[in-house]
């Protein structure tokens, strides 16, 4: 047998009894939930996933799969940062917040001078209104995130009060930066370039077979980030320690790790990631408001844990999390594909993430006993 | 008489008003297994904190190698040579058995601080040839720990010790919670320190299994040593005497 070098000490290793990975089973929910609304769909005459008119020359459904993705795309870069924030054993209460308050920021960079002629209406800056090069305004967000993720995890590692109070008060105050900084104004009008880095096409509007991918720089961005963060969490002494810290921190403690330290890095990178989808959001919108982002942080949170990220910290994985949020986003379009009112949404998505931890602690009793 | 490796003189631990060790002189030599036993609370897991640098001393020496040292934490105690396997495990239950065995002095294919990426198959390798050393039984390394029972579990944590030990080995009560077969097994790990010439300091209430694998017996008692006896000049219920403190006990004197 090729598998005989696993068993050690004369036991015999089974590669058939091997456990399957968990994500299979999300992966698996996924094709059920599609289904589900595909069949729900049809039952009204209609279709989740495919064309259905007769008049455009398509097989699926564009605009729903444009929707889906969008959302995913955003919160899902969000959900990147999270879980790994919750595989250290933390919590992040705070990217809504911070996608609010880096919003409104991002915005007054991306400002153009000139609207139609006359000076931009909504300047932040008034007279010193300029067209700054689309870095400036991307830099900024980037070092708003790095600045809050920062904080959260120097209050994390080195006061010691749990992570739901550190990033409840980041939440609360940044969302407090959102609403001061234009007095509640919306900030709107930026440059055609700041415009374009989610309006624009990365893939020059490419088609892949017949899902044609036009405007969904903020999907590319959530894959290419997947992609990197799975392998940063699977290969590198990164991933090793975060799933570590959130396995054991004693033992972590004492094989030399400097936990303290890690945690201000990841909590960091949470920070970055909500930035980043602050930015994609801000430029697809084309406009800021001190109320973006709201609740994000807890579909963010639903999304990791749907995905298999346990909130006891040390197990989950990026590719788990990516068909979390997929699941999310489908369920929230498959509501609204049947009609089902905006209240009922809620309360189911309250009840799906309640159920998901509830499935978690079952898995972790019945592992622990087996 | 081989060259000391470890020695403590007057090491003293008070916290608050409790004197839980009290001016313990204790030596171990190259190539010794020496047992600490002793009732509970009578000093013996602090006295290994102390030498492991778990805590910091209230006062006293610790020569090790040679030299007078002062370790800030547990970290710096193993890089100087010192494994030791602590009562409460020191695994990642999530993690599989290399990554368990290598948690902090992971291999590197390419460093880039904390994104250095690891060397998963030399770490996976060089964890099979440590658990054949060791004869430990293990369906499939692969797998988180957690699966595992306990006894597999202790074996991973004393092979990890026994994998890397180049000065001195410290076990605290490696076989509490095994079963028979299991503590056959973590017993023959230990012989096979002895073989290799590793010196151990094993913390014990199996008298048995002291009797068994060590050549010295040091007694603790109310936080003093109060016996440090060869295996073969004292019987079971010598032992036991200094330890309820029939005999050498402070107050007897």
């Amino acid at each position: 047998m090729a598998e005989a070098t696993h068993g050690l000490g004369g036991l015999k290793y089974d590669p058939a009894k091997r456990t399957r990975a968990p994500e299979w089973n999300v992966f698996g929910a996924l094709v059920l939930i599609l289904v589900i609304f595909e069949v729900l769909n049809r039952m009204q005459g209609g279709s989740f996933l495919f064309n259905m008119r007769d008049n455009v020359d398509a097989i699926f459904n564009q605009q729903r799969l444009d929707i889906m993705i969008l959302q995913v795309a955003i919160i899902g870069i969000i959900a990147l940062g999270v879980t790994q924030v919750i595989i250290i054993g933390g919590i992040d209460l705070s990217s809504g917040s911070v996608v609010g308050a880096t919003a409104m920021i991002v915005m007054s960079f991306a400002q153009t001078a000139m609207v139609n002629g006359n000076p931009n209406p909504k300047a932040i800056f008034g007279d010193w209104a300029m067209d700054l090069p689309v870095i400036v305004p991307i830099a900024a967000g980037l070092a708003c995130g790095l600045l809050a993720g920062l904080v959260n995890g120097l209050l994390v590692a080195y006061t010691k009060i749990p992570p739901f109070i550190a990033t409840l008060g980041m939440m609360v105050s940044a969302r407090g930066v959102a609403r001061w900084w234009s007095n509640g104004q919306p900030v709107s009008f930026p440059t055609e370039g700041y415009g374009s880095l989610a309006n624009g096409d990365l893939l020059g509007g490419m088609t892949f077979g017949l899902l044609s991918w036009q405007g969904q720089n903020p999907a590319v961005v959530f894959v290419l980030l997947a992609v990197l963060f799975h392998l940063v969490m699977k290969y590198t002494l990164y991933g090793k320690r975060s799933y570590a810290i959130g396995s054991n921190e004693a033992a972590a403690r004492m094989s030399g790790i400097n936990v303290d330290r890690h945690k201000v890095l990841v909590y960091t990178m949470a920070g970055l990631l909500a930035a980043v989808a602050a930015i994609l959001l801000t430029s697809k919108n084309l406009t800021a408001q001190a109320g973006m982002g709201v609740m994000y942080e807890l579909d963010a949170i639903a999304m990791a844990v749907i995905g298999g990220v346990s909130l006891a910290g040390g197990r989950g994985s990026i590719i788990g999390t990516v068909l979390g949020a997929a699941i999310f986003s489908v369920i929230i379009s498959g509501f609204t594909s049947i009609r089902l009112d905006a209240y009922y949404q809620e309360m189911v998505k309250g009840a799906i993430i309640v159920g998901a931890v509830v499935l978690d602690q079952w898995r972790q009793r019945t592992r622990t006993r087996g | 008489m081989a060259r000391i490796i470890l020695e403590t003189r007057g090491l003293t631990k008070r916290y608050g008003g409790v004197h839980a060790l009290e001016d313990a002189d204790f030596v171990l030599h190259e190539g010794e297994h020496v047992a600490v036993v002793g009732d509970n609370g009578a000093g013996k897991s602090t006295f290994v904190r102390q030498v492991t640098a778990v805590e910091q001393r209230t006062a006293g020496e610790i020569f090790f190698d040679g030299q007078p040292v002062s370790f800030a934490g547990p970290l710096e105690a193993r890089e100087a040579g010192i494994e030791t396997v602590f009562q409460t495990l020191a695994l990642a239950d999530d993690l599989d058995v290399p990554s368990n065995l290598f948690l902090g002095r992971e291999l590197f294919r390419f460093r880039l601080g904390p994104f250095s990426i690891l060397d998963r198959k030399a770490m996976r390798e060089r964890t099979l040839e440590a658990l054949k050393t060791t004869a430990v039984k293990i369906p499939n390394v692969d797998n988180p720990i957690r699966n595992m029972s306990g006894g597999q579990r202790q074996c991973v944590a004393i092979a990890r010790t026994a994998a890397f030990a180049s000065k001195l080995v410290i076990m605290d009560e490696p076989t509490a919670a095994l079963g028979v077969q299991e503590t056959a097994q973590v017993e023959n790990i230990i012989r096979g320190l002895k073989d290799r010439g590793v010196p151990l300091i094993l913390i014990s209430h199996n008298l048995r299994q002291v009797f068994d694998l060590v050549d010295r017996i040091v007694v603790f008692r109310r936080g003093r040593i109060v016996a440090s006896l060869r295996k073969d000049e004292t019987d079971g219920n010598d032992i036991v005497s200094y330890i309820t403190g029939v005999k050498g006990g402070t107050e007897a004197a």
